[in-house]
C-alpha cells in the first residue's frame, strides 16, 4: 500500500513535533564534518522539500528560512545562502505539492530532483557572483543522491501516521 | 461593534507569493551584508552559541572515525615515526641549548644598545577539529576559541610554516582560513633575492605570487618567508616554494604558482600567534604617496584581512 493522496490507506494527521524532530536530525546530520566528500546530499533541504509537499499548510517558506540561517552557521557558509536557496525551495516545494502527491515515491522523487538540484545551483551562483572559486561538479550529485533517498524516506517519516489495519465491514479500508 | 468583521473559515497568514518576496529580499539583504559588508558577525556569535551543542554533536562521530583510523594505524609506521621524531629532537637539542644561551646574550646586548626588548609573542596550542563544509572556501575549524584567548587575524602556523589565519572567533571554537583559500592574501619576502611580494591563495591547494613584474628575480624553488610588513605575521616564517615561473611577454606580470610549506590542507595540531605587539608606530599618510610605492598599501590591507 502506497501512503500517498491515490492510496486507499488513511493517515493520521501529522504532528509538528515530530517535523521539527525530523527537521532538526537533518540539521544535525548537515553539521556532520564531511569536509569535501563529494555527493553528501543536503539532508535539510530534502527532509524540508518532503514536508513541505506533504503538509504545504503547516510548514514552508518561513521554516526553509530559520533551517537554512542554522545551517549556514553551522557548515561556516555565507550567512544567508542556505536560506536563500531553502526558500526557494520551499516556495516551489509547496507549489508543487497538489501535483507531486498524486504520483508514487519513484515518481515524486523526479519531480522533487530539479528543485533539489536548483537549490545547489542557486547557492553556487550566489557564491560565484560573491566571488568564490567554483567548488566543482561533484557538488551537483549531492542532489541526485538526495532525490534517491526520497524514496526510503517517503515511508520513513511517514511511519508515525500509520494506523493500524483493521478491516471490518463498517470500515473497508 | 463596528467594523467587526466574521472571523476567518481558515486562518491563512500572508499569501505565499507576498511571504516568497518578504524572505528572499531578506536572505539576499544578510547575503550582501555578510559577504560584502561583514556587518554580521555578531548576530552569527549569538547563532552559533545555539547551533553549538548540535555542532558538537555532530563533530563526534568524525572525531571517532578519525580516532578509529589512528587506533589501527600499523605499529611499524608509529616506530618509524617515533625514531625520526627522536632524531629530529636530538639535533633540535643543540640548537635549543644554543637558543638559551643566545637568547640570554642578546637581551644584554640589547639591554646596552638601550633597544626595546621584543616581547615574546604568546601563543595557543590547538587542535584542527574539521574541515568547515562549506565548499566554497578553505576553512578549517579549531577546537579553542574566545576563551582561550583567540582573536580574529591571528596568524597560525604548524611545525613546518604558516598555515593561514584566524578569521572568526566563537566562544568554544574559531575558523581559521587557509592560505589556499582564494580570498587570503599575505606579504611575503622571496630569501633568495629579497623582493617582497604578496602572496595569493589561488583556490586549488595552491598559492600564487602576484604583482610580480615579468622579467622578476624569481626562479622555481624559491623559498617564500613571510616579509612581517603587515604587522600580523612574524618575519621570516616559512610560507611556500616556488612551484615554478611561467613569464609571458604578452602580459604585464608574471604566472608564479607556489607550493605552501606547511601541511595546510593536514589534520594537526597548530599553534595560533598571539598578537604583535612593540609595531613601530605607523608613517603618516603623505610619506607613504610620496614614496610611490602602491604595494605597499595593498599589503597593509592584506594583514588587516
Amino acid at each position: 500500500m502506497q501512503p500517498t493522496n491515490r492510496s486507499s490507506r488513511i493517515l493520521l494527521p501529522v504532528k509538528m513535533w515530530f517535523v521539527y524532530l525530523t527537521l532538526f536530525i537533518a540539521l544535525f546530520l548537515n553539521y556532520i564534518p564531511t569536509g569535501h566528500l563529494p555527493a553528501v546530499p543536503d539532508f535539510v533541504a530534502l527532509v524540508l522539500a518532503f514536508w513541505c509537499v506533504r503538509e504545504p499548510l503547516k510548514i514552508g517558506i518561513g521554516a526553509g528560512f530559520a533551517f537554512g540561517l542554522l545551517t549556514d552557521i553551522g557548515v561556516g557558509a555565507a550567512l544567508g545562502q542556505h536560506a536563500f536557496s531553502y526558500v526557494l525551495l520551499a516556495y516551489a516545494a509547496n507549489e508543487l505539492s497538489r501535483r507531486v502527491l498524486w504520483f508514487t515515491p519513484v515518481e515524486q522523487a523526479l519531480h522533487v530532483l530539479p528543485l533539489l538540484f536548483m537549490s545547489q545551483v542557486v547557492m553556487v551562483l550566489v557564491r560565484l557572483m560573491a566571488g568564490a572559486e567554483f567548488p566543482g561538479w561533484w557538488m551537483f550529485f549531492g542532489a541526485f543522491v538526495a532525490a534517491l533517498l526520497w524514496i526510503p524516506l517517503h515511508y520513513v517519516l511517514l511511519l508515525p501516521q500509520y494506523q493500524p489495519v483493521s478491516r471490518d465491514e463498517n470500515r473497508p479500508i | 461593534m463596528v467594523g467587526h468583521s466574521p472571523p476567518p473559515f481558515f486562518k491563512r497568514g500572508p499569501a505565499p507569493l507576498a511571504k516568497l518576496v518578504f524572505f528572499v529580499i531578506v536572505s539576499l539583504a544578510l547575503l550582501i551584508s555578510d559577504l560584502n559588508l561583514r556587518y554580521l558577525d555578531a548576530f552569527r556569535q549569538g547563532l552559533s552559541v545555539l547551533a553549538y551543542p548540535l555542532q558538537m554533536a555532530a563533530a563526534t562521530p568524525a572525531d571517532f572515525v578519525r580516532n578509529a583510523s589512528n587506533y589501527f594505524s600499523s605499529l611499524v609506521r608509529l616506530q618509524i615515526e617515533n625514531k625520526e621524531l627522536k632524531s629530529r629532537q636530538l639535533q633540535g637539542a643543540e640548537r635549543l641549548l644554543r637558543l638559551d644561551q643566545l637568547e640570554q646574550e642578546n637581551r644584554h646586548l640589547r639591554a646596552l644598545l638601550e633597544a626595546r626588548e621584543r616581547q615574546p609573542v604568546k601563543s595557543v596550542v590547538a587542535e584542527i577539529m574539521y574541515t568547515a563544509k562549506d565548499p566554497f572556501s578553505r576553512k578549517v575549524i579549531l577546537d579553542k576559541g574566545d576563551q582561550a584567548g583567540i582573536a580574529a587575524g591571528q596568524a597560525v602556523v604548524d611545525e613546518s610554516g604558516v598555515i593561514g589565519q584566524i578569521t572568526r572567533v566563537f566562544p568554544m571554537q574559531s575558523e581559521l582560513t587557509l592560505l589556499t583559500d582564494k580570498d587570503q592574501a599575505i606579504p611575503v619576502m622571496i630569501v633568495r633575492s629579497g623582493l617582497r611580494a604578496v602572496l595569493f591563495g589561488s583556490g586549488n591547494g595552491l598559492m600564487e605570487l602576484r604583482y610580480l613584474a615579468a622579467n622578476a628575480d624569481v626562479q622555481p624553488g624559491d623559498k617564500v618567508v613571510t616579509s612581517g610588513l603587515d604587522g600580523v605575521f612574524l618575519a621570516g616564517l616559512p610560507v611556500a616554494t616556488v612551484a615554478k615561473v611561467e613569464r609571458d611577454q604578452a602580459q604585464t606580470f608574471a604566472r608564479i604558482p607556489c607550493l605552501p610549506a606547511a601541511g595546510v590542507e593536514q589534520f594537526s595540531h597548530v599553534l595560533v600567534l598571539g598578537h604583535r605587539e612593540n609595531l613601530p608606530p605607523r608613517p603618516p599618510e603623505a610619506e607613504v604617496i610620496n614614496k610611490g610605492k602602491g604595494a605597499k598599501g595593498r599589503k597593509a590591507k592584506a594583514g588587516k584581512e
